[in-house]
């Protein structure tokens, strides 16, 4: 019955409609963006040429080099402090304890505050005059980049222990019962079952960890406005600073079409290791 | 065999709960306190004289009609995700070839994009489109950024519906359009939960867009309502905490009386 599996397909032109809107308002803005990287522009009047001179600009005045080390230190701390959190208490809460279901639901709790209402609840808790950690946090360096950890992963922290919790209910009772029959200790079955069970979690929850974390931009405009400095300036908020502070777009649309490459390679490199983008069902070899 | 308790994540799990509960707190119950109290003594000592004056102050602010600017925003946002990318989905899945394959690689690229990275070249298109400070400006960018993601979930849901029951439609005459209302949308309703879960939370946390793009009170949205509350009140930060805890009382409302599908959505993001 050949013919009988073509029939009834949709035609491809269905997925149009999306193309085109995302065509316009996603792709477009970034070919865009790497136009006007080329040109100097005030966000008034009409943008002007300027030859190469941003790309110049950027690639020499050193404010890139640092803006990416502070970017890539920020993620590489946030997803080591979110997954070990996330793990540990996604494990645990879908385990069999009796409180488990209450704590679950009240550690949940910072995830229903937006970002702006994290940041903001922070600014509070961390100001000198008022909050409850002594001294003026913010105001050095360690002490803002550790903030920025910290209320980074308060608020994402219930996100991932779900989708930890979610994976380990999926793991097959009976590779525990195997393992204790064997003898194996909580710590060899936590090494030997538990982590490797938890590997395709584990890729999805770090993707959304780092893509997640370009998006700091909130916390840090409203915590530390890239200070003390430009100690915790990341990507995109030296744009956002370049751009609509000193009103300097294109200098603000080279740092953009830097983040954009930077993203999709990234984005490249995440759908390939995680398999996401393999055409095949999810409930293959189930 | 139940499997064992795990004492190192359970004694974890307490100290979260900590880290979790002291900011909590602190933000309920100087909320709660008058301002002349607030400053200068412990943030930790609960209130002498409980007011709920702040609130007053805060929803006299325009916090209703913000809060209503972000619904709405969200609703547009949703409508918008889910008719452009089911179908998308659904040929990405139920077809092979060139431009179906094409389609679905191009959303692929976008997933680590941050909305970001665009915002200064957006600024001079919505500017030309005659779109600045509206609600469309905020959403329609909001929702191509949304889409990645939902994409990658729905044609992950779609995978699962077995070949036989299309080809069982297929037999009695179904149309494509007859099997995406029938057959896809009925049994991708995990997907689609998660999407609508995603897309709105984009929405709820979307910030930079309405900072840029918006500039009246009219088309002011809750977060940016949030923001410009710090340099209105200024260090009167127990008004300033009342307006975190109410921003936060329409999400744990949904979160009481939807939290299976809430929770069921956000777990289906990655739970595979």
């Amino acid at each position: 019955m050949s013919h009988q599996r073509g029939a009834g397909r949709p035609h491809p032109s269905w997925a149009l409609p999306a193309v085109l809107f995302f065509g316009f308002f996603a792709l477009a803005p970034m070919a865009l963006a790497f136009g006007l990287s080329f040109t100097t522009w005030n966000g008034l009047g009409e943008p002007r040429p300027a030859g190469l001179a941003n790309w110049h600009a950027l690639l020499t005045d050193g404010r890139l080099a640092r803006s990416l080390a502070v970017t890539v230190a920020l993620t590489v701390v946030s997803c080591a402090f979110q997954t070990t959190a996330a793990l540990l208490l996604g494990v645990w809460a879908a385990g069999p304890q009796r409180n488990r279901a209450v704590l679950s639901a009240v550690f949940f709790v910072p995830f229903l505050l937006s970002s702006t209402a994290v940041s903001l609840l922070f600014y509070a808790l961390l100001d000198p005059n008022f909050g409850i950690v002594p001294g003026d946090t913010l105001g050095t360096t360690s002490g803002a980049f550790l903030a920025l950890v910290f209320v980074g992963g308060w608020q994402f922290i219930p996100f991932h222990t779900l989708i930890y919790q979610g994976g380990a209910r999926q793991i097959p009772e009976v590779l525990y019962q195997a393992a204790a029959i064997d003898g194996a200790g909580r710590l060899r079955r936590f090494r030997s079952i538990t982590l490797p069970q938890l590997r395709n979690t584990a890729a999805t929850s770090l993707v959304l960890m780092v893509v997640g974390s370009l998006t700091y931009f909130e916390t840090v405009l409203i915590l530390t406005q890239g200070g003390p400095g430009t100690d915790t300036a990341i990507l995109p908020y030296l744009m956002y600073e370049a751009g609509f502070k000193s009103y300097d777009f294109g200098y603000a649309s080279a740092i953009a079409s830097f983040l954009v490459v930077a993203a999709t390679t990234l984005s490249l490199l995440l759908v390939r290791v995680t398999g996401f983008g393999a055409m095949r069902s999810t409930r293959e070899g189930m | 065999m139940k499997r064992p308790a795990n004492p190192l994540a359970g004694l974890g799990a307490v100290i979260w709960l900590a880290v979790v509960l002291v900011p909590v707190y602190v933000m309920v119950s100087v909320s709660l306190t008058r301002q002349d109290e607030a400053l200068g003594s412990n943030a930790l000592r609960p209130p002498r004289h409980p007011t709920l004056a702040n609130y007053g102050t805060v929803l006299a602010g325009g916090f209703g009609h913000f809060l209503g600017n972000t619904v709405l925003v969200a609703a547009v946002v949703v409508g918008i995700v889910l008719v452009l990318c089911v179908p998308l989905a659904y040929v990405a899945v139920r077809t092979r070839g060139f431009w179906s394959g094409g389609a679905f690689r191009l959303f692929l690229l976008g997933v680590a994009v941050p909305a970001q990275a665009v915002v200064v070249p957006l600024y001079l298109m919505i500017t030309k489109l005659n779109l600045y400070d509206s609600l469309l400006a905020v959403a329609l960018p909001t929702a191509a950024f949304a889409m990645p993601v939902s994409v990658l979930v729905l044609t992950g849901t779609l995978r699962d519906i077995p070949e036989e029951l299309y080809e069982a439609m297929a037999l009695d005459g179904a149309s494509p359009a007859r099997m995406l209302f029938r057959l896809v949308v009925p049994l991708a309703r995990g997907g689609i939960g998660t999407v609508v879960v995603y897309a709105s939370l984009q929405a709820w946390n979307g910030f930079l867009f309405p900072l840029i793009f918006t500039q009246s009170e009219d088309s002011r949205m809750l977060t940016l309502g949030l923001f410009t509350y710090v340099s209105q009140f200024g260090v009167d930060i127990p008004a300033l905490l009342a307006s975190v805890v109410l921003s936060g009382v329409p999400v744990f409302a949904v979160y009481l009386v939807a939290r299976r599908t809430l929770v069921g959505g956000l777990m289906g993001a990655g739970g595979k």
